[in-house]
């Protein structure tokens, strides 16, 4: 909804998209970029290519045709179990918090924690290979112990945004937590 | 604190009247079950909620008023207001309906009767919510304990279940008859299979085909077998084994081989009447055929069991006696009583005999540990074969397949959690939500309905049966572990 450019923590740009349904409802939506058109044609024909080569040693047209098959096959698992399109949170205040993922072939995925279970929601460092990178994530309280905190769910794992979007996020998070 | 009202989708066009539910103690929520719009007589209204009341245990009271103006029924709010005298309750909820706009605005009057109306109009949630399908859905909420903090899918939600478990209270549904209707889809699919398996088979004279080309197999492999132990008794792969031995135990597998040939080759006419009637109990499920193959395939290799054995044994007293030996070299023995290694004295002479055996002993290894590898690669392979079966038969009769059609077709039956969608709201009115069943994933629905199978799963982890193989104790795949062992 603003000018700002949101990226994620490799660089690659994401859009956060915002909408206020109420004081005390808001809900945010992270899209990761869509896959070039210009990946998919390198993918499928070096696959070809390769199969081409394999057809012309073995002169079995079964090569072709598995080729053809398998690259089918790949993509279409690949949409619907791998590539997440866009990853939105709502938060309603005094109910609770819903994490959703819809992948490109328009699955989603959905979670609702109630209110009453989570602790809080803090932006955590952590260390990832060889970078330190910051994630936003509901700590969830143990119905054992009030004080004590039982997990941790990260939010946006897929599109893992940047320190500039987490604040804004939070920010508006906590308002609606700390009200109701 | 903010309001939350769950109103059925079916009372969204009920006419005007009162709405009928419960308030979830201590948390600012009322469930709306019911409305009950006029014409009617309030006493029968008391009455027939104490009879709802007593029989399903659940506390239903009345709520509030719904207005829904339309053009017969005018002035019916003033009506509605007065009710409140008549239904005394803690809170009394206003609800009402423009024919303009498609959200609801809400009042709630608070507790004593004389003060001023209007509660917070801006702070209200209606959830909407399919009742049908809430009250036919279960819930599986998944509790999976796992060490913090890690990451861990959330866990799902308790108090719109709270609500779910309220609506469906008057209705309860238990987990029993769901398992027991996947055991009984499984057995018919089983049957179901069986026959296609029995025209496949008895179709074009291919089971006569079959038993005509047992026999020729069985011999092909006996004949496999033999140039396997002259192989054996030659140098195989290069290595030189000790002559004498070598031929003695080469000699002792062959005659057995032969043995075992001369059985089966009494067994030959009658193989296709055995195989004929072992064919026909697939009538009774794929299972019943398949673990007949399992048995069949024993019965056909029992020779190698028995090499296996024999192999095995000789070379696990062929390394007892070997490390016994070398304890004797290092002046040591094995004490029974105390379960462990002391020093000992030994005199001469049986220092000398314990050194000539052990060096026996240790160079007739290598001809041994040859056999000993050979006959256990083949047995771990018809272990593996059979395995095979055993695992196919145990899908077949765990597979949840009703839970899974269920999940295809009716999603909302099998509840992971609930879901909410904000539906478009207008400026002004409360906020509203759409409450859906969240459907459990096919992989938990897997999970959660198989039905437990009781085969026998091999006890030993990979590294104990490694340990097994490589000292030559006998190893036991289907042993189950109630049984005592030998």
């Amino acid at each position: 909804m603003d000018d700002e450019k949101y990226t994620d923590i490799n660089g690659k740009p994401i859009t956060l998209d915002y909408q206020r349904h109420s004081s005390f409802c808001t809900e945010f939506i992270v899209s990761s970029p869509k896959v070039s058109i210009g990946t998919v044609m390198v993918a499928t024909s070096f696959v070809w290519i390769f199969a081409y080569a394999v057809f012309c040693l073995t002169d079995n047209t079964a090569v072709l045709s598995s080729a053809i098959i398998i690259t089918l096959i790949g993509m279409m698992l690949y949409i619907h179990f791998v590539k997440i399109d866009h990853e939105s949170l709502l938060v309603i205040g005094s109910l609770g918090i819903q994490l959703s993922s819809s992948y490109a072939s328009g699955r989603e995925h959905t979670s609702f924690i109630e209110m009453s279970k989570i602790k809080d929601i803090v932006i955590n460092e952590a260390i990832y290979m060889h970078q330190i990178i910051y994630y936003l994530c509901i700590l969830l309280r143990d119905p054992a112990d009030a004080s004590a905190v039982s997990s941790v769910v990260p939010l946006f794992p897929s599109s893992k945004p940047r320190l500039n979007c987490l604040v804004k996020v939070y920010k508006t998070c906590q308002e609606i937590i700390s009200k109701c | 604190m903010v309001l939350k009202v769950f109103f059925p989708q079916c009372c969204n066009r009920a006419a005007s009247g009162l709405l009928v539910g419960r308030w979830l103690p201590g948390r600012d929520t009322a469930v709306v079950l019911a409305v009950i719009h006029y014409p009617f007589i309030p006493s029968t209204v008391k009455q027939y909620l104490q009879k709802v009341q007593a029989q399903s245990q659940v506390p239903v009271e009345v709520l509030g008023s719904w207005s829904m103006p339309s053009e017969k029924q005018e002035g019916l709010d003033s009506f509605l207001r007065d009710l409140r005298t008549i239904f005394p309750q803690g809170r009394w909820l206003q609800v009402s309906r423009e024919v303009g706009k498609t959200g609801f605005s809400c009042q709630l009057l608070p507790l004593a009767l004389g003060e001023g109306g209007g509660g917070e109009k801006d702070r209200v949630i209606f959830v909407h919510y399919d009742q049908r399908k809430v009250m036919v859905s279960q819930l599986h909420p998944l509790e999976r304990p796992q060490p913090r903090p890690t990451r861990r899918k959330p866990q799902n939600s308790d108090r719109p279940s709270h609500a779910v478990s309220v609506v469906s209270a008057v209705l309860s549904y238990r987990l029993c008859p769901l398992r027991k209707a996947n055991v009984l889809v499984s057995v018919l699919l089983d049957v179901f299979l069986g026959l296609l398996f029995i025209s496949w088979l008895y179709r074009e004279q291919r089971l006569a085909r079959l038993a005509s080309a047992l026999m020729p197999a069985a011999d092909r492999v006996s004949k496999e077998l033999q140039e396997l132990l002259q192989w054996l008794m030659g140098a195989p792969a290069g290595l030189k084994m000790n002559r004498a031995l070598d031929q003695v135990l080469g000699r002792f597998f062959l005659y057995h081989i032969h043995l075992w040939i001369s059985y089966l080759r009494l067994l030959a006419p009658f193989l296709e009447v055995i195989l004929w009637y072992g064919g026909l109990s697939a009538a009774l499920g794929l299972t019943f055929a398949l673990s007949l193959l399992s048995d069949m395939l024993a019965l056909l290799t029992f020779h190698i069991y028995c090499f296996y054995v024999y192999g095995a044994r000789l070379y696990c007293m062929k390394l007892y006696g070997l490390c016994s030996l070398w304890r004797l070299f290092r002046g040591r023995k094995w004490n029974v009583l105390r379960q462990r290694v002391d020093s000992c004295c030994y005199d001469l002479d049986q220092l000398f005999i314990g050194t000539l055996l052990f060096t026996i002993l240790l160079f007739l290894l290598p001809t041994t540990a040859l056999y000993y590898l050979v006959f256990t690669m083949l047995r771990l392979m018809v272990v593996a074969l059979q395995g095979m079966l055993h695992l196919s038969v145990d899908l077949i009769n765990s597979f949840p397949v009703f839970a899974l059609g269920l999940r295809v077709f009716t999603p909302y039956r099998l509840a992971e959690g609930v879901k909410f969608r904000v539906l478009s709201d207008e400026p002004g009115t409360a906020l509203h939500l759409l409450m859906e069943m969240n459907a459990l994933g096919f992989g938990s629905v897997v999970q959660t309905y198989r039905t437990p199978t009781y085969s026998c799963y091999p006890p030993d982890s990979w590294g104990a049966l490694l340990r097994k193989l490589f000292v030559g104790e006998l190893v036991f795949p289907w042993k189950r572990k109630t049984t005592k062992t030998d």
